[in-house]
């Protein structure tokens, strides 16, 4: 097993039509295991069509993604969803949960969907998930119930549900107010430091520069990678590494 | 995918859209039951018409004719020589030996034959006068081939051994001829036959042409009128299965050489006529089951435009397209199922009230309820053909919503 959880390779994103529209333009990328990597770049470079492919939610026109050496390009539509399912979460700008479910029901989701767990155990994990995250009372609540920045923290929980090797969130933040962007970042930092990968895409550069590793995109490339971080005293809302993984 | 995930979801839907939900159960309820009805109706009133025509006439009637012109005798000697104008051999009219061929047909058939003479006659009454076909019968074997006993509105059948040149004709006739039970009439037959009859009963069959132009008599005094003495021109079958009338006919010519004219047969016209309209009513109702599940259509195209972003949201978790199709598939089969159920109980209620409903016959002026036939057979094939419409009505919304790429979503509600 490497320690290389994530890798793009000559990563082309084109959109065809009357004018072509290249997105991204042939992007190499590694994350390792456990790595925290802000994307930022300014509005249109195509961070965020690089997180959708880093996360098979896209196909690339050229190149390859390769999730935990597992190469993808190859893949078949229902392949690629089954990856995302085990091995990859999302977290977007936007909750998007399920209005008409609970939180508890939202977390569930993915896990009922993959269906490798006797519903009780399901129902164990979820909760305990919502618990670390501080939405322990809030698990009967349907989405319109909770505040912006809890609605974030169950998208998260949800994401983390099927235990994925790599979160990806995209301006997981772009919404919420300051509290909630501090407590959301504050998540996904412990969420990478008890082991698992995450790609956040974000316009902050304050919060980008707590991450392992920035890289900078502009029009479709990287345009720089700055390595390192700059250490913040720690929020006190956080996810357990028991919680992540029981 | 787990099914229980797919149910759940479908479920949530439905119910929490009640005011949808329930106007597309009440298409499909209404189109189940008024299919039910419709089909219970028609179906009920052409048995109970068949069961008349069949209860009416004998099963399967052996003649005294051949299918086919027998051939000459000049014919078979000269093959090769064009001949016209050839004389018919003179043949004494019936069927030979009757007695013996009744018994032959006793030992394999599967119901009873009985002896008679049909002839045709004129009815005068009181200067009107009315062509009729006289049907010469045994009353005591009569009962065993036709419903005519139990027919009988005045008099018995066996009332036709008590009077000299005594007669049984149908209500409808009488009424024409201003005839009550007990009064004399003129019959006029072939030859020149003209002879004074005593009306000694009055049937109803329930068929005009029967109850209007048929009259029965011992066989003796069909002979009479006949100018025949002796002749038996038909044998009258009844089988325990009229269904299996043809086939025994079948037998029964092959057997005796004689033309034997199932009531199938001998009404192909009308069953060819049922054929065309059970056509067109099964068409009509298929229309209006498919019509119904146009509710659905509606139903589902508006939660699939309402969830899109749902839709696309549980594709990026990993879901996979046809897990998120089947969720509609699921729906449309819910609110088709609750609607079939309550279809079949608003069928059951439109048929009882239909069954209540009289019609008043202005020809025979009599009131008859409207037949209804119950069958099982009815909601089963409502229901199978109702929940594939509401799977079909769901499927094409259903794919053309499922097959959203999901980054077009998320990237537009960002």
């Amino acid at each position: 097993m490497s320690e290389i959880a994530l890798q793009a390779v000559g990563l082309v994103r084109r959109i065809e039509g009357v004018i072509s529209h290249t997105l991204v333009n042939g992007i190499d990328l590694s994350v390792k295991k456990g790595e925290f990597l802000a994307v930022t770049g300014p509005s249109g470079s195509g961070k965020s069509s690089l997180l959708y492919l880093l996360g098979l939610l896209d196909a690339p026109t050229e190149g390859e993604v390769i999730i935990c050496d597992q190469p993808t390009s190859k893949l078949s539509e229902s392949e690629r969803a089954d990856v995302r399912l085990t091995k990859c979460g999302f977290v977007f700008q936007f909750h998007f949960l399920l209005p008409e479910f609970t939180s508890l029901d939202n977390v569930l989701l993915p896990m009922r969907a993959a269906g490798k767990l006797p519903e009780k155990d399901m129902r164990e994990r979820g909760l305990a998930l919502l618990t670390s995250l501080g939405l322990g009372e809030h698990a009967g609540k349907r989405p319109n119930q909770l505040s912006g920045g809890q609605r974030q923290r169950v998208a998260i929980a949800r994401a983390l549900s099927n235990r994925p090797e790599i979160i990806v969130a995209d301006e997981p933040t772009g919404a919420l107010d300051t509290a909630s962007t501090e407590q959301v970042f504050a998540i996904l930092r412990d969420i990478a430091d008890s082991g698992q990968t995450v790609v956040v895409v974000t316009h902050d550069p304050a919060l980008a520069a707590r991450a392992d590793r920035r890289i900078h995109i502009v029009d479709g490339k990287i345009h720089e990678t700055i390595e390192g971080r700059e250490r913040t005293p720690k929020v006190s809302v956080a996810v357990s590494a028991t919680a992540a993984e029981p | 995918m787990a099914t229980n995930l797919l149910l759940n979801i479908a479920w949530t839907h439905v119910s929490t859209r009640v005011r949808q939900t329930l106007v597309g159960m009440a298409g499909v309820a209404m189109g189940v039951s008024f299919t039910i009805m419709m089909a219970g109706l028609m179906q009920g009133s052409q048995i109970d018409f068949l069961r008349q025509l069949v209860d009416t006439m004998p099963h399967v009637t052996v003649e005294d004719e051949r299918r086919a012109v027998p051939a000459q005798p000049a014919d078979q000697e000269y093959a090769a020589v064009q001949m016209s104008n050839v004389a018919n051999i003179n043949k004494r009219p019936g069927i030979k030996y009757p007695e013996s061929v009744m018994a032959s047909l006793r030992s394999w058939l599967p119901g009873d034959v009985a002896p008679s003479v049909k002839t045709t006659a004129i009815i005068d009454h009181g200067g009107g006068r009315i062509g009729v076909t006289l049907t010469g019968i045994d009353p005591r074997q009569e009962v065993r081939v036709s419903k005519l006993a139990s027919q009988m509105r005045e008099g018995q059948i066996t009332d036709l051994a008590h009077a000299p040149n005594a007669i049984i004709i149908g209500e409808a006739l009488a009424e024409k001829l201003a005839v009550k039970t007990g009064n004399t009439v003129v019959l006029i037959g072939g030859q020149d036959t003209e002879l004074s009859a005593t009306v000694v009963g009055l049937f109803r069959s329930g068929l005009k042409r029967v109850d209007e132009g048929q009259i029965y008599s011992l066989i003796g005094l069909a002979q009479v009128v006949m100018g025949q003495s002796g002749v038996i021109n038909q044998l009258r079958l009844r089988l325990r299965d009229p269904l299996a009338a043809q086939k025994v006919a079948t037998q029964v010519e092959a057997q005796t050489g004689y033309k034997s004219v199932s009531w199938q047969e001998a009404n192909s016209d009308l069953l060819s006529t049922f054929a065309v309209r059970d056509f067109i009513v099964l068409t009509v109702m298929g229309a209006m089951l498919l019509t119904s599940s146009f509710a659905t259509y509606n139903i589902i195209s508006t939660i699939t435009h309402e969830k899109r972003q749902d839709i696309a949201i549980m594709k990026s978790l990993g879901m996979r397209e046809y897990s998120v199709r089947r969720i509609f598939i699921i729906e449309s089969a819910i609110i088709g199922a609750v609607g079939i159920v309550f279809g079949w109980i608003l069928g059951y209620l439109l048929c009882y009230a239909w069954s209540h409903i009289t019609i008043f016959n202005p020809l025979t002026g009599t009131t008859v309820p409207l037949q209804i036939y119950y069958s099982p057979t009815h909601y089963i094939v409502v229901a199978a053909i109702s929940i594939v419409c509401c799977a079909g009505a769901a499927f094409f919304p259903a794919r053309k919503a499922t097959r959203v790429h999901p980054v077009e979503i998320i990237r537009g509600a960002s």
